[in-house]
């Protein structure tokens, strides 16, 4: 309790001073209603997925007739809404993990090596800046902007025909929009990438760097035995962000698969249509199959929070 | 430690990378040697790393919009490639007259300021809190900032449910304090506004982790001086710790901006299609139905240059700021 006394904001000691017996009083007043704040924050933060979590739960009659953010009771409690969800989007699981997890190593890896070129070589600052602020701007493009060339470009790169071996193996010649994919998000991709290790490689030691290419070390040698070893943390932080970014995006699946009845359907483009139908909406099986396609990011978020919160604050 | 077969392949040069380079760094006349004098020593080796992500994204970003450029100036739709022998602005002055248009850019501009504004100052408000020095500070950092982990497509699901005319949770909540309840999604007047509200929830833990960051940073004698002062808590705040926030304000409102600007997964997912709920259409979604619903690519090309400009007026200072301050 003391501990916390002393700790505290500026308007409790200015008004304490001259009368110490009401300060305990007052501090405890203080820290209740502070504790009471931040606990009603956090439920307005997690009213929605707990709405969405016992709904899942709930048969058809029970999404209408109980409270939505009651617990299912065991007369309308049923599993099939979460067994339809996962029919309907466990193949879309497996095509979006086919091109998140290459196109995040890629462009984490591809970033890294931007970066490090541009940041720990030896040329002069007046040429990095320029490059350097393309890769900046980079981050913030409206995806619009490139959506028509985008189209355009990939119907353009007979690229179905190339891989037509892939396709001769018995698997969907769909899956050239997997492989679309990939390249395209590893391209739009490599600006924050390359942002985000350059902040980490410029706070990095520099002599140790120097010495090394003092003592004859390429360039290459350098970033294989020094940068690369030395480069753990962030790269969890890259990955774990584009990972989540690539999982969640909607717009270059809409554009490149099109179709949600196509093999390599991803899981948002699934989702985005799962549960409307014209007799009405089923939000049972839209919640359902919400938490499947947040799963992994979900996973991936609770193991790794503080990496994901540096990403984002970078 | 390199091993002992790169150490003798090596020996030969103090900086080498392959054989070419080293030739012609002696005789001095490449091409090479003259890239890295006027460029800097590492130029020309360190371009391997750098050189192909450049590419990369010269080629697939700023290569993208100048061809989109192009389309905008033909008159590009239905099937079969564009032609470009005709240039002119006709799909601009065709966007200016369309009242479709001009409400989508109204939506968009005020989407932009609400969502900042209301984001920011939430996400201010969330900082200060959890800088009180609490008890489970993780805790309650980890939960606020969660939303943003999910997809739009899942939040656009959430909210779809607690937006729900007859079961939705704020509806609930309203009939049970006596009000009445509200057509949020289905009234064109409030949809906005509904929309707003929802990604704030999505990305206010996002302004406080940028705003926690800030406040971190601010050392604490600029408290101390405050209290000795006899300042109190709230003028504390607002004259000497806020404005020292200016940098991660600065920062927080571009990348929010840029969040909103993508709310297309969102409105898409609201509704399951390419017309948003009346009312809440914005550049981002009209640029896509015109495209991949009505096949109006010309049209449609000519809206995604006026929403990157947009973007461009926000992030162009920005980046100026940074360059200024030595950041880039």
């Amino acid at each position: 309790m003391s501990d916390e006394t002393r700790t505290d904001g500026g308007a409790v000691s200015a008004a304490g001073s001259d009368q110490p017996a009401g300060l305990l009083a007052e501090i405890d007043a203080y820290r209740v209603a502070l504790y009471l704040g931040l606990l009603a924050i956090l439920a307005f933060f997690l009213i929605p997925i707990e709405s969405g979590l016992v709904t899942s739960f709930k048969t058809s009659t029970g999404v209408s007739g109980t409270l939505p953010f009651a617990p299912p009771t065991p007369e309308v409690f049923t599993l099939a809404k979460w067994q339809t969800a996962f029919d309907a989007l466990a193949r879309g699981l497996v095509n979006s993990a086919l091109y998140a997890v290459p196109a995040t190593v890629i462009s984490a890896l591809l970033g890294s090596f931007a970066a490090y070129g541009i940041t720990q070589s030896n040329w002069k600052p007046k040429y990095k800046a320029p490059i350097l602020a393309l890769f900046v701007a980079g981050i913030f493009i409206p995806y619009q902007a490139v959506l028509v060339p985008l189209s355009q470009f990939w119907s353009m790169v007979p690229l179905q025909e190339a891989l037509g071996f892939v396709w001769a193996l018995g698997i969907s010649s769909d899956y050239t929009g997997v492989v679309e994919l990939i390249v395209t998000h590893v391209a739009y991709g490599l600006p924050i990438c390359t942002v985000l290790f350059r902040s980490y490689y410029k706070n990095m030691s520099e002599e140790m760097i120097e010495a090394a290419r003092l003592d004859g070390a390429s360039i290459r040698r350098v970033y294989r035995r020094i940068v690369l070893p030395l480069s753990g943390p962030m790269f969890a932080v890259v990955l774990i962000y584009q990972f989540t970014q690539i999982w969640n995006d909607l717009l270059f699946t809409l554009v490149l698969v099109q179709t949600e009845s196509s093999t390599a359907a991803p899981i948002v483009l699934i989702l985005a249509g799962l549960g409307q139908s014209l007799e009405g909406q089923d939000f049972a099986l839209r919640m359902a199959g919400a938490f499947i396609a947040a799963l992994p990011t979900l996973a991936v978020y609770i193991m790794f929070g503080e990496e994901f919160a540096e990403g984002v604050a970078t | 430690m390199a091993s002992h077969n790169d150490d003798t392949e090596e020996s030969g040069d103090a900086v080498t990378d392959g054989g070419v380079v080293e030739e012609q760094q002696q005789t001095g006349f490449g091409p090479i040697t003259k890239l890295n004098e006027r460029f800097g020593s590492d130029f020309v080796e360190s371009s391997q790393f750098w050189l192909p992500p450049f590419l990369l994204v010269g080629l697939f970003v700023y290569g993208a919009i100048i061809w989109n450029v192009m389309i905008s100036l033909t008159d590009f739709q239905g099937f079969g490639t564009p032609d470009y022998s005709d240039l002119d602005l006709e799909m601009y002055a065709r966007a200016l007259s369309d009242s479709g248009f001009v409400d989508a850019a109204v939506n968009t501009f005020v989407l932009l300021i609400g969502f900042t504004l209301v984001t920011l100052a939430i996400g201010l408000g969330l900082a200060i809190l959890i800088d009180r020095n609490i008890r489970f500070e993780n805790t309650f950092r980890t939960i606020y900032l969660l939303p943003m982990s999910l997809s739009f497509v899942v939040t656009a699901q959430f909210w779809a449910w607690m937006y729900n005319f007859n079961n939705g949770v704020i509806n609930i909540v309203l009939t049970s304090v006596g009000l009445d309840r509200v057509d949020w999604i289905g009234s064109p007047n409030i949809v906005l506004w509904a929309v707003v509200f929802a990604l704030m929830w999505q990305f206010a833990g996002y302004a406080m982790v940028v705003y926690l960051a800030g406040l971190r940073a601010i050392p604490d004698e600029h408290y101390e001086a405050a209290k000795v002062d006899g300042a109190s808590t709230l003028r504390m705040y607002w004259r000497v710790i806020i404005p020292q926030l200016k940098g991660s304000t600065i920062s927080a409102s571009v990348v929010l901006m840029v969040f909103a600007l993508k709310a297309f997964d969102f409105l898409y997912s609201l509704v399951g299609g390419y017309r948003p709920p009346n009312g809440a259409d914005i550049l981002a979604t009209k640029m896509v139905r015109e495209a991949y619903a009505n096949l109006n690519w010309a049209y449609s090309s000519a809206i995604a240059i006026m929403l990157f400009l947009m973007a461009l007026s926000i992030v162009g200072p920005y980046l100026y700021y940074q360059y200024k301050e030595g950041h880039l």
